[in-house]
């Protein structure tokens, strides 16, 4: 079986543009949560995980990669998705590769384009009388369409492989990981721009969420707190916006072209609750980590650090660690163990989710250096006697998983490895 | 308003719809800006056109059919096309 590794990263989050500002971040235990601005006074949730805009060293800057028409012609998600694929395609020297039929894409988004969704129909509805379609951009449906972030990135990096975004909710990014490795055991392509992009921040979006009761209400007033999974205070997520894109290789491509090596994707599990929309069941996303763990050929004890999906409600953080504790058993309460939710720094991404937090689970397994779960003042009690990591700290560890679980009982777990030329050392 | 002035405002419109400077294209071509033609010279594809077109009808107030829009070539066909129907308000 070929194996699949990971030879680039890109990044664009509530922690800023770019690995390095991320990581830094990370380190420093420093939060990207704000207060929203004006057209939320109704809403009860008022703190977001926005991208910080500007033209300084680890800001988003829209200006260094699309000319202003193709800015006007994008959905914001497509444009985090073309900023994180050009670091990644950077980092991992895709351009020098001439033969771009054996380059695919697979970047996903859980919405797509709803701020430019809302923003054309706020126009229309007061013009259709008048214009009908007349004055609707023919940009409309391809900025919005969730597979443009996907076919923009090939359009800008001349990628002729295998593109589309596997879409599945707050598991997108994680099913379009997993399913790109597919792709590449499977010889449909050799390499994998792979990741998830969301942007999904605008006053219909958080209304919707908010309408599900699903986000934080208590700490509008104190944003950089208002994300703190297992601790006794989480009171909902705090949605988030960004990109998080890898590059996936197969070992023989990366090797025949001297690539450096930054971990590699050993396994994946995916299952469905098939219980209810919202409410997770425990059963499934039990069944997803354990199903990795055999594929990879290891055991519960091998995996040293779970970078948890843990979004900061009360139902879903409870239900998770209840999972971890049938896959792993003692295990979870040895040091060899840690458990942490990187959503307490940046938010929910929805789609992007399992993009970036792949990205941190493989810099944790570069560095030996996990990150912390901020917040955690009072420790729900069943988090008890597990390292959730209240400070980011050293850790010695070779496997690692990046649980992502979404609103229709989807469950997708990746399980990465410290890359050795030797199989499974 | 007189052609001159029409054109200068397809010009504006050009650069925001389509991020082309027509001047500096004309230069770089050696050709007269009427004959400056917006697939070839300008890179306009049809979606560009749709969006050029809407452009021009919301700066203009006129309505150009469907039919119209593949007749409209060059710059100089906008601008003679603009000159024609626009309703002379002074």
């Amino acid at each position: 079986m070929k194996r699949v590794v990971v030879t680039g990263l890109g990044i664009v989050s509530p922690l800023g543009n770019g690995i390095k500002r991320n990581w830094d971040s990370i380190k420093s235990h420093k939060s990207g949560l704000a207060k929203l601005g004006e057209g939320y006074d109704k809403i009860p949730s008022k703190v977001a995980g926005l991208v910080p805009v500007g033209s300084n060293e680890g800001e988003f800057n829209i200006n260094d990669f699309m000319s202003s028409s193709e800015q006007r012609r994008n959905g914001l998600f497509i444009s985090y998705a073309v900023s994180a694929a050009t670091e990644a395609v950077k980092m991992a020297n895709l351009d020098s590769i001439e033969d771009r039929e054996r380059i695919g894409t697979c970047i996903a988004s859980g919405i797509g384009g709803l701020p430019e969704i809302c923003s054309t129909s706020n126009v229309f509805e007061k013009q259709k009388e008048e214009y009908g379609s007349k004055r609707i951009s023919p940009f409309f449906i391809p900025s919005v369409l969730t597979n443009l972030a996907p076919g923009y990135v090939a359009i800008k990096f001349g990628c002729k492989g295998p593109n589309y975004g596997a879409s599945s909710a707050c598991a997108s990014a994680a099913n379009s990981i997993a399913d790109s490795a597919m792709l590449i055991k499977e010889g449909h392509a050799d390499i994998m721009i792979a990741g998830g992009a969301e942007a999904a921040i605008c006053p219909l979006g958080v209304g919707g969420f908010a309408a599900l009761r699903a986000l934080s209400t208590s700490f509008n007033d104190r944003p950089e707190v208002a994300s703190r999974p297992f601790d006794a205070g989480h009171d909902g997520f705090v949605i988030g916006e960004g990109a998080g894109v890898l590059v996936l290789e197969s070992l023989d491509s990366a090797l025949a072209r001297n690539a450096t090596i930054y971990g590699e994707l050993l396994s994946y599990g995916m299952t469905c609750d098939a219980s209810h929309i919202t409410t997770p069941d425990g059963k499934q996303s039990e069944r997803a980590m354990s199903f990795a763990i055999k594929m990879a050929g290891l055991n519960p004890e091998d995996i040293g650090y779970v970078n948890a999906h843990a979004t900061s409600t009360p139902v879903g953080d409870k239900c998770e660690i209840g999972s971890i504790k049938s896959v792993f058993g003692d295990h979870v309460y040895s040091d060899k163990f840690a458990l942490s939710s990187t959503k307490s720094y940046t938010g929910h991404l929805l789609g992007a989710a399992g993009g970036i937090e792949s990205i941190y689970t493989i810099l944790s397994l570069m560095n030996q250096h996990i990150p912390a779960t901020l917040n955690v003042e009072n420790p729900i009690e069943e988090i008890s006697g597990i390292n959730f990591v209240p400070k980011c700290q050293d850790h010695s560890f070779k496997y690692a998983i990046s649980n992502s679980f979404g609103f229709g009982g989807t469950n997708t777990s990746l399980l990465f490895g410290a890359y050795s030329a030797d199989k499974k050392s | 308003m007189d052609n001159q002035e029409i054109q200068n405002q397809v010009f504006a419109i050009i650069s925001e719809k389509l991020d082309k400077k027509v001047s500096e294209i004309s230069e770089k071509l050696n050709k007269n800006v009427s004959e400056i033609s917006l697939m070839n010279d300008l890179g306009a594809d049809s979606l560009d056109s749709v969006e050029l077109v809407m452009g021009l009808e919301e700066k203009f107030d006129i309505s150009i059919e469907d039919e119209k829009v593949e007749e409209l070539k060059t710059i100089g066909d906008i601008v003679s096309y603009i000159s024609a129907n626009i309703t002379t308000k002074g």
